[in-house]
């Protein structure tokens, strides 16, 4: 069991835990990922790891509720315990030491950018980071991400804050005007992150995005994370979760990620009826 | 003497194919009596000399015959910690009952369903709990609860040792519960022994992954004076054709790990999907072949389907799996192989293009290498197809381990009188050697491994 020690609500659809998992935050390096279980029914659900603290024994984690598993996860409290979290899984982030890169930012895609960001910052590498969501509402870590980039750029779809438009298209911007990066980091929804490559891949710069496909054992045992890269099958928690962008087929992995929509609706009606029942929680 | 063994009852297959509860039902005590009859005791036992963990056969069988089935359960015991296992998945016509004298003339006793007999009787009777040896003050670390880790533990516990297990997944078991389905093996099965073998003392912890969460040399800093390796083959490999990654293609890993672990047959009750088509195609003709086959049509598919590309005779798979799946209406496409899946307009598969295949000349494995024939490509209309095709061990913990050499193709180098690697003090037996075999042979190097490891570390004492 593993105990949530802080919970945040950060925006209506997004929670954030700290996690008391010692091991794990003793290992973790950034870009690697958790897996979790909520309960003796529960899915094992995969979570980037969006900040550690080794000297606390904690790690931070960081998700959108989307289904019936990640609904039912939001639902615990402080002081609450996570039946299964396990990790640190994933190859950890190959970041530069030195120049300046551009982190690319939306949704909760800003979660997973956090700690790369961070250990750059730490490294005396220029961080630029563009962060982005539908609408101001749904923007989250602001602050954190203020406090570890030279420049921060914050883009709503619907013009409610910043720049009014994607992530990407701040980002043309930037390079229209001027700048320079050695290389981006892309991070948040696949179409996001699809947009992104296709804006850097004329220009030659080096760019990582990080996937988040289906998995369940994140270990590579069972393949559900294939993603083609360069041509190549790879497995996502074992080869990934980072990978040049340019290389990875953008196409499959949005069809693949739609693999159990189905399911989900079920599940999610299911929820649904038990919650207003009175059953469940 | 009756020729033939006495025969266990089994679910009917019409009713059977829509439930996932055990096929095979057990004998009776009279039934196991009865059997236990037709033993002759050899003198100089032959099946003992087939098992890999030397279960004192004939002895046992003499106490089923005398009704003293906690006496034969202690017998099994004494070398076997998880017979309730072994008595279910065992190929015992591979193995002990290969070698019975009986065999000659009519049918080899039933050792397999006299075991599981007795370990059954035990389970409903309750299991005499093993009282843990004193401390010998040494502590063993093992990588993996599946077959070859609950075996070392178990031995090592028996022996003084204070054994961790470390398990990567959050339940225990192995490939005993995320891929033999429950019809063949009951999860409360595998539940109950590795309850015995925390009972003899042997801690076990789950979540854990040794290579990431913590790696080798820190356990030995920890203070574990061996280390043994049994993390199976955890690794699918994929054919390597177009439209393997359309959406409702699955390793076997993944379609097994789905049903049996994350139990996507009871869901939404259980929250992890699996989507299964109409029809599905399962390639490879091995026991995870008929597992993944026989759990499509449990799943609720209208057709299931093999795809293997030699003949029956080569196919790996116990014969009594195969008269399962035959009988359970499993249709065979012997000598024929997929060349590709085909995929409808949204990137789902429609359908597998095979080729048919013809027997040659005898290959490295001694069975006579498939050769396509030109020409016989037609295709197959699945929706889903789960590639059967065996697997390789998993790299993660190699590769964070230095001093740990493997094969080309994954496997742990080690000693095979003693199980140790290429890493002092490390040991390593099951599939993370061999690649992919059975629960029993897994046992068996367990077995050694931990007789080894024993030596080892009173050998550093002196």
């Amino acid at each position: 069991m593993y105990k949530i020690v802080e919970k945040a609500v950060l925006t209506p659809v997004t929670k954030k835990f700290v996690v008391l998992a010692p091991m794990i935050a003793k290992k973790a390096e950034p870009g690697q990922f958790v897996i979790v279980r909520n309960g003796e029914k529960g899915e094992r659900i995969p979570l980037t790891i969006a900040d550690f603290d080794r000297a606390k024994g904690t790690i931070t984690i960081v998700f959108q509720e989307v289904g019936r598993s990640t609904a039912d996860l939001g639902l615990l409290r402080e002081g609450d315990s996570i039946l299964d979290v396990v990790g640190p899984l994933g190859l950890p982030a190959e970041l530069p030491a030195s120049g300046r890169v551009a982190c690319v930012a939306g949704g909760v895609g800003v979660a997973p950018t956090y700690p790369k960001a961070k250990a750059m910052h730490e490294r005396g590498v220029k961080v630029i980071s563009i962060v982005g969501a539908r609408s101001s509402d749904l923007l989250i870590m602001e602050k954190e991400m203020g406090a570890v980039s030279d420049e921060l750029h914050i883009c709503t779809d619907d013009g409610s804050r910043g720049f009014h438009g994607f992530v990407s298209e701040k980002l043309r911007e930037l390079l229209q005007g001027g700048a320079r990066f050695d290389e981006v980091i892309a991070i948040g929804p696949l179409p996001m992150m699809s947009a992104t490559v296709e804006v850097t891949r004329p220009l030659g710069i080096r760019t990582w995005v990080s996937l988040n496909p289906i998995m369940v054992d994140g270990t590579g045992m069972c393949g559900a994370c294939r993603v083609t890269v360069g041509g190549k099958t790879k497995f996502c928690c074992v080869d990934g979760p980072m990978f040049d962008g340019h290389q990875v087929d953008f196409k499959e992995a949005m069809r693949r990620s739609q693999m159990y929509l189905e399911q989900e609706r079920l599940a999610a009606q299911v929820r649904h009826e038990g919650c207003a029942a009175g059953g469940d929680r | 003497m009756p020729l033939a063994r006495t025969a266990m009852p089994a679910q009917d297959p019409k009713e059977r194919t829509k439930n996932f509860d055990e096929v095979a039902l057990g004998y009776s005590e009279e039934m196991a009596v009865r059997e236990a009859g037709r033993c002759l005791g050899c003198k100089k036992p032959p099946c003992v000399e087939g098992c890999p963990v030397f279960v004192r056969i004939p002895e046992f069988i003499q106490r089923i015959r005398e009704r003293d089935f906690a006496g034969a359960i202690r017998i099994i015991k004494s070398t076997n910690s998880l017979p309730a296992i072994c008595g279910r998945v065992c190929p015992q016509e591979e193995q002990c009952e290969k070698l019975c004298v009986l065999g000659k003339k009519g049918e080899p006793v039933a050792v397999g369903r006299l075991e599981r007999f007795a370990a059954d009787w035990e389970l409903a009777a309750g299991v005499e709990r093993p009282s843990p040896p004193r401390w010998n003050g040494k502590k063993v670390a093992v990588v993996g609860s599946g077959p070859a880790g609950l075996t070392a533990a178990g031995d090592l516990a028996k022996l003084g040792y204070k054994v961790t297990i470390f398990e990567a997944l959050h339940a225990p078991g192995g490939v005993c519960v995320y891929g033999i389905p429950e019809f063949r093996l009951p999860k409360r099965i595998v539940h109950a022994e590795v309850e015995y073998v925390k009972a003899l003392g042997v801690e076990l912890v789950t979540d854990i992954i040794v290579g990431r969460s913590v790696t080798i040399d820190e356990l030995f800093e920890s203070g574990y004076s061996a280390v043994f390796l049994g993390t199976g083959a955890g690794l699918p490999k994929f054919m390597g054709i177009p439209g393997e990654n359309l959406n409702g293609v699955y390793s076997a890993n993944e379609w097994l790990t789905r049903t049996n672990l994350m139990k996507a047959y009871r869901f939404p009750e259980y929250h992890t999907p699996i989507k299964v088509g109409r029809k599905v195609a399962v390639v490879g003709g091995g026991n995870v072949a008929m597992d993944a086959v026989r759990c499509a049509l449990r799943l609720g598919a209208e057709e299931a389907h093999i795809v293997y590309r030699r003949s029956e005779k080569e196919m790996p798979a116990r014969l009594e799996e195969l008269e399962n799946a035959k009988q359970e209406g499993v249709i065979f496409h012997l000598l024929t192989n997929p060349v590709r899946v085909l995929g409808d307009e949204k990137g789902w598969v429609r359908a597998i293009e095979c080729v048919k295949m013809e027997l040659g000349e005898p290959d490295a494995s001694g069975r006579r290498r498939p050769v396509e024939v030109k020409g016989s490509e037609f295709t197959m209309d699945v929706e889903t197809v789960v590639m059967a095709l065996g697997t390789t061990p998993n790299p993660v913990l190699s590769r964070s381990t230095p001093g740990l050499t493997v094969h080309d193709w994954g496997g742990l180098v080690i000693d095979e009188r003693t199980g140790a690697t290429t890493r002092e003090g490390v040991y390593a037996g099951g599939d993370a050697v061999t690649g992919s075999a059975t629960v029993i042979l897994a046992m068996g190097a367990g077995k050694k491994a931990a007789a080894a490891i024993h030596e080892y570390i009173r050998g550093k004492e002196s």
